[in-house]
């Protein structure tokens, strides 16, 4: 048996070996604990080292990225929160493994539903964070999440969501999907200003 | 530098003598110790379980976390990381192997399919959580966690282990006896523990179908 | 070569055999409906006279309360498309032949369908549960089983929605887990059934040398590092010598057919990432694919070019762990599946950016995709596809192909020859290292695959070492097809109009195949025009190909049996689904 192809082998990783060093020297402080430091490691040439030290370093997650739903409630003036939320209940329908459960609100006078949940909870311990919940939402009310650091001791207490688990600023979701954000909000105002329009151009 | 972990808080020590000498309690140290050198178990069960293999290689490596050895014998693992979903053909075998594991002892449930039964709950096969078998120390939600938020699952146990008393740990006790009845594959799961309630139920069903079909033929006369 | 024309073309076996075949006229279905007392002669007559020699799937259908469908899948192992025909019985006391005798690729098969649905095949050689335990009470796949968390017949659920509150369905279950015992059952007077049945199956060879030697039984499994997962062989060794092996499966049986009845066509999606959880995109490429078919509807151009891309990238990631956690089985612990593995990272990142998340990607829609390409994502596909992945994959080539524990580990072992991986149904790597070119992507295109130009990799040992260079090769015309496909892509939608969560789909039965890293992934739809399918069927490559795990085991070293079931590549969540 002769060792040719084992010493080639071994040339191989004593190159990985020596790139971690090389790079080291190349990138200099910079390397470690910096966003451009862990941008490296992740694009497609990266070389040597390439181990992303959580906690102290985090991978940004992109804006796609999905874990438990929330739902998104806009703030008004005096701190009033409005649940974008309509109790429609199509996520509740498409939702494959069925965790979420939806009361709508009824008005107590009438017995006429209104559109409002009055309460809304999903199981995160069935949730499969397939995203359908956040993809077929009419009314942008509820979102995939980013914040993946929610391990706990007990489940028994803390792992069916409730609603004020659930809520969360839409400034919040302004800051985890920018572009998302981004193009709704815009697809919003010219349904406004086009919904305004055709009020005054019926005024007038 | 002071080692947080290590050194007993509200002791001052000279500042030139920082670097060699740590004050601490036995406690401290017990805890210290074992923390720092979680040995997980190397055991998957399912999607998860890869994810378990991706925290364990280069881009995110927990042996930095000193949990480098893992063990596929239960005999040297101080950790479980119960992996994947939970089915009843699989779950004598766990408890078996967390039986095999000495004390003290830690599971950590990957997963919402460990945590609680997850996307397959409703299937015939699936043990909703592994909790009703084994007793689990931390639940990690997701599905699959990332392996990032595995990561900090690992180290929210071992915050957990740091704050354990040694006086009070019972795997010391002299009475300390945990081992957990191997479940029984029957025509559905069967839990040792379990005999009385599934004898009176099973009673139960039997009469109400006995009675159920004696009316039925009564309508039927 | 043969004649395309003959290849492809399916013979009008209801016109040859009048008397016992019939055509299958229902709207919405194809095939050939064959009386149950013809079934060996026809099987026989379509291997050897009509060169259907490849049993691809069996499975069977519960058309509630009037009969059973036992369905098979076949074809020509030159390439064309799929024979479909099938057996009716009778739902009281089914009972049908066994094909083993000509197609021993149904071992497995038939087993899981006594399993799910208590149709016998007689002369079966070895009829057992195979995904649930023996003593089991109960057919799960029969329409009028109930499971003990049984809620509503399908999908979505009425409680849920508008006064939906949340409990836990233990609370509704009498011994508030998931648990469900026939009435009267007494568990202090159950035996259990013992693995005597399996153990017993072990066959001794006759001893020729006249000396008398005594064999052991070995274990591996369900918990080994070695084994992938939750998989079990229990092995019958002569000193180190395998004499005789059997997979033993179903430790993650996680009753995907049973769910995905119940769930509506769209919800079974993200079900599929978690069948071969390696793969997802090429689990939502099959899946979307059947269901299309049914539809009647084809994605636009850029979003079968994305398609294309992702299932390759997903190819390449695949294999790259393959050949790392082969390394391990051979025991270089750790280092190549590190390489590997960092490989596999960078394609994920991909798929993170492009669907929401690293292994379940849930990304295909019947009709499109889920989204279009996030900005800047293409660019990155294409510094892998062009520059990073055949760079590391040549130097993976370098690492491992010559080096001499690798080549004395693997050649020469597991041999699978080209007859017998035909007959075995092994398909994928597997079948192409026997010396079968055989890929779905040339022999029977599905979406856009005929536009591109790629090889398809065979090599003619059937060894270990032969299904490690042709995933090599393929990673490496994986990589092409990328290339070309970037250069390709064009602008435009990915949707039709609007992805609805109610599709509608019309009656009718249908097989979408395609070439995942394991093989031939198939999916089996039949619909009845409701929102959720009547039978949702997966053709399981890594399932299928343990039927020659026995074989390419025997005579060889225990040591070697860990090697070789690396080298067949299971993912332990499609074998036992
Ligand atoms: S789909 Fe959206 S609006 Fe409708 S109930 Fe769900 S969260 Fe509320
Ligand atoms: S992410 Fe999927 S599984 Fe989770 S709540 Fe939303 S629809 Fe249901
Ligand atoms: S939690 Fe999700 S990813 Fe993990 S094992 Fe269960 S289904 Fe698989």
């Amino acid at each position: 048996m002769g060792i040719r192809g084992i010493i080639k082998g071994l040339g191989i990783t004593f190159k990985h070996l020596f790139e971690t060093y090389s790079e080291d020297l190349k990138q200099g402080p910079d390397r470690y604990k910096t966003a451009e430091g862990i941008q490296d490691r992740l694009s497609a040439d990266t070389k040597g080292i390439f181990t992303v030290q959580y906690p102290e370093e985090k991978i940004p997650v992109p804006e796609a990225f999905r874990y438990i739903p929330f739902l998104i409630y806009d703030e008004l003036e005096g701190g009033e929160r409005d649940i974008r939320c309509t109790s429609c209940g199509i996520c509740a329908k498409v939702c494959p493994p069925q965790c979420i459960w939806i009361t709508r609100s009824v008005n107590p006078e009438t017995g006429r539903p209104i559109p409002k949940p009055e309460k809304f909870f999903i199981d995160i311990d069935i949730c499969m964070n397939c995203g359908y919940c956040a993809e077929y939402c009419p009314f942008e009310a509820i979102r995939m999440d980013h914040d993946y650091e929610i391990a706990g001791f007990d489940r028994m207490n803390h792992h069916i969501y409730d609603m004020e688990k659930l809520l969360k600023p839409a400034s919040y979701y302004a800051k985890t999907h920018p572009v998302q954000y981004a193009e709704e909000e815009t697809a919003r105002l010219e349904k406004e200003a086009k919904k305004a329009a055709a009020q005054a151009a019926k005024a007038a | 530098m002071v080692n947080e972990g290590l050194n007993k808080p509200g002791v001052d020590i000279p500042e030139e003598m920082q670097n060699q000498v740590a004050i601490t309690t036995l406690d401290r140290i017990y805890n210290w110790s074992r923390s720092k050198s979680l040995w997980p178990m190397m055991f998957g069960l399912a999607c998860c379980a890869i994810e378990m293999m991706i925290t364990a290689s280069s881009r995110f490596d927990f042996s930095r976390f000193g949990m480098e050895v893992m063990r596929p014998s239960p005999r040297q693992a101080d950790v479980m990381l119960v992996s994947g979903t939970v089915t009843k053909k699989m779950i004598p075998q766990i408890v078996r192997l967390y039986n095999q594991m000495p004390e003290p002892r830690y599971v950590l449930a990957m997963g919402a399919c460990a945590s609680g039964g997850g996307p397959f709950k409703e299937g015939y096969n699936v043990v909703s959580g592994v909790d009703k078998f084994i007793p689990v120390d931390i639940y990690v939600p997701g599905c699959p966690p990332t392996p990032q938020a595995l990561l900090h699952g690992l180290i929210t146990l071992t915050k957990k282990i740091e704050t354990e008393k040694l006086s009070e740990a019972e795997w010391y006790r002299k009475d300390f006896e945990e081992e957990i009845p191997v479940p029984i594959l029957g025509p559905d799961l069967i839990d040792p523990r379990n005999f009385e309630r599934i004898k009176q139920v099973s009673r139960e069903q039997l009469e109400a179908k006995v009675l159920d079909e004696s009316i039925s033929t009564e309508d039927t006369l | 070569m043969s004649d395309p024309i003959l290849v492809s073309t399916i013979p009008d076996f209801h016109i040859l055999y009048p008397e016992n075949v019939h055509q299958d006229e229902r709207p919405g279905y194809t095939g050939f409906i064959v009386q149950s007392p013809f079934l060996l002669e026809f099987a026989k007559a379509i291997r050897d006279d009509w060169g259907y020699d490849f049993l691809t799937s069996v499975t069977a259908v519960d058309f509630f309360p009037e009969t059973f469908e036992v369905v098979y899948h076949l074809f020509r192992s030159l390439g064309g498309g799929v024979l479909t025909f099938k057996v009716v019985l009778p739902r009281e006391n089914p009972k049908i032949d066994s094909l083993y005798n000509i197609f021993p690729g149904s071992e497995l098969q038939e087993r899981e369908v006594y399993d799910m649905y208590g149709i016998v095949f007689v002369n079966h050689p070895d009829l057992r549960r195979i995904l649930l335990w023996e003593g089991f009470a109960g057919w799960p796949l029969r329409k009028d089983w109930k499971e003990a968390y049984f809620e509503e017949e399908s999908k979505p659920f009425s409680s849920r929605w508008p006064n939906g509150e949340a409990v836990r369905s233990e609370s509704a279950n009498p011994f508030h887990a998931n648990l469900k015992y026939p009435p009267g059952f007494d568990p202090e007077k159950w035996i259990p059934d013992g693995e005597d049945a399996l153990y017993m199956g072990l066959k001794q060879p006759e001893n020729s040398d006249g000396m008398n030697t005594d064999y052991m039984i070995v274990n591996l499994g369900p918990q080994h590092p070695s084994t992938h997962g939750v998989f079990r062989m229990a092995a019958l060794v002569d000193g180190e010598t395998v004499v005789d092996l059997k997979p033993v499966v179903g430790y993650l049986h996680r009753n995907h057919e049973k769910i995905g009845e119940r769930n509506t066509y769209l919800q079974n999606m993200p079900f599929t990432d978690r069948i071969d959880y390696i793969n997802a995109m090429s689990n939502n490429f099959g899946y979307a694919l059947a269901v299309e078919k049914l539809m009647g509807i084809k994605p636009p151009e850029r979003a079968e070019y994305i398609r294309v891309i992702m299932a390759e990238l997903s190819r390449i990631q695949s294999h790259f762990m393959v050949t790392g956690f082969l390394l391990n089985d051979l025991g270089a612990f750790f280092t190549p599946a590190l390489y590997a593995l960092k490989e596999r990272e960078l394609i994920l990142d991909i798929f993170e950016e492009v669907s929401g998340s690293r292994m379940m990607c849930n990304y295909f829609r019947f009709g499109g995709l889920a989204r279009d390409l996030p900005e800047g994502v293409l660019k990155k596909i294409h510094d892998l596809a062009f520059n990073r992945l055949p760079r590391k994959i040549d130097e993976m080539d370098e690492l491992l192909t010559e080096n001499e524990i690798v080549t004395a580990r693997c050649k020469g072992i597991g041999i699978l020859s080209a007859e017998r991986a035909i007959a075995l149904s092994a398909v994928g790597p597997i079948l192409r290292a026997s010396g079968v070119p055989y890929d779905i992507r040339r022999a029977d295109p599905y979406s856009i695959y005929d536009r591109f130009d790629f090889d398809v990799i065979v090599r003619y040992h059937g060894d270990i070492y032969d299904r490690y260079l042709v995933r090599i090769e393929e990673m490496r015309e994986s990589a092409r097809i990328l290339q070309q496909a970037i250069k390709q892509i064009p602008e435009g939608p990915i949707f039709e109009g609007k992805s609805q969560y109610q599709v509608k789909v019309p009656p009718g039965e249908s097989y979408g195949r395609v070439e995942g890293p394991r093989g031939e992934l198939g999916f089996y739809v039949v619909s009845n025009g409701q929102p959720n399918p009547v039978r949702y069927h997966i053709r399981a490559p890594s399932f299928i190909n343990l039927t020659g795990l026995q074989e390419m085991c025997r005579n060889e070293k225990i040591a070697d049996a860990v090697a070789i079931l690396g080298s067949i590549d299971i993912v332990l969540g499609e074998v036992d689904r």
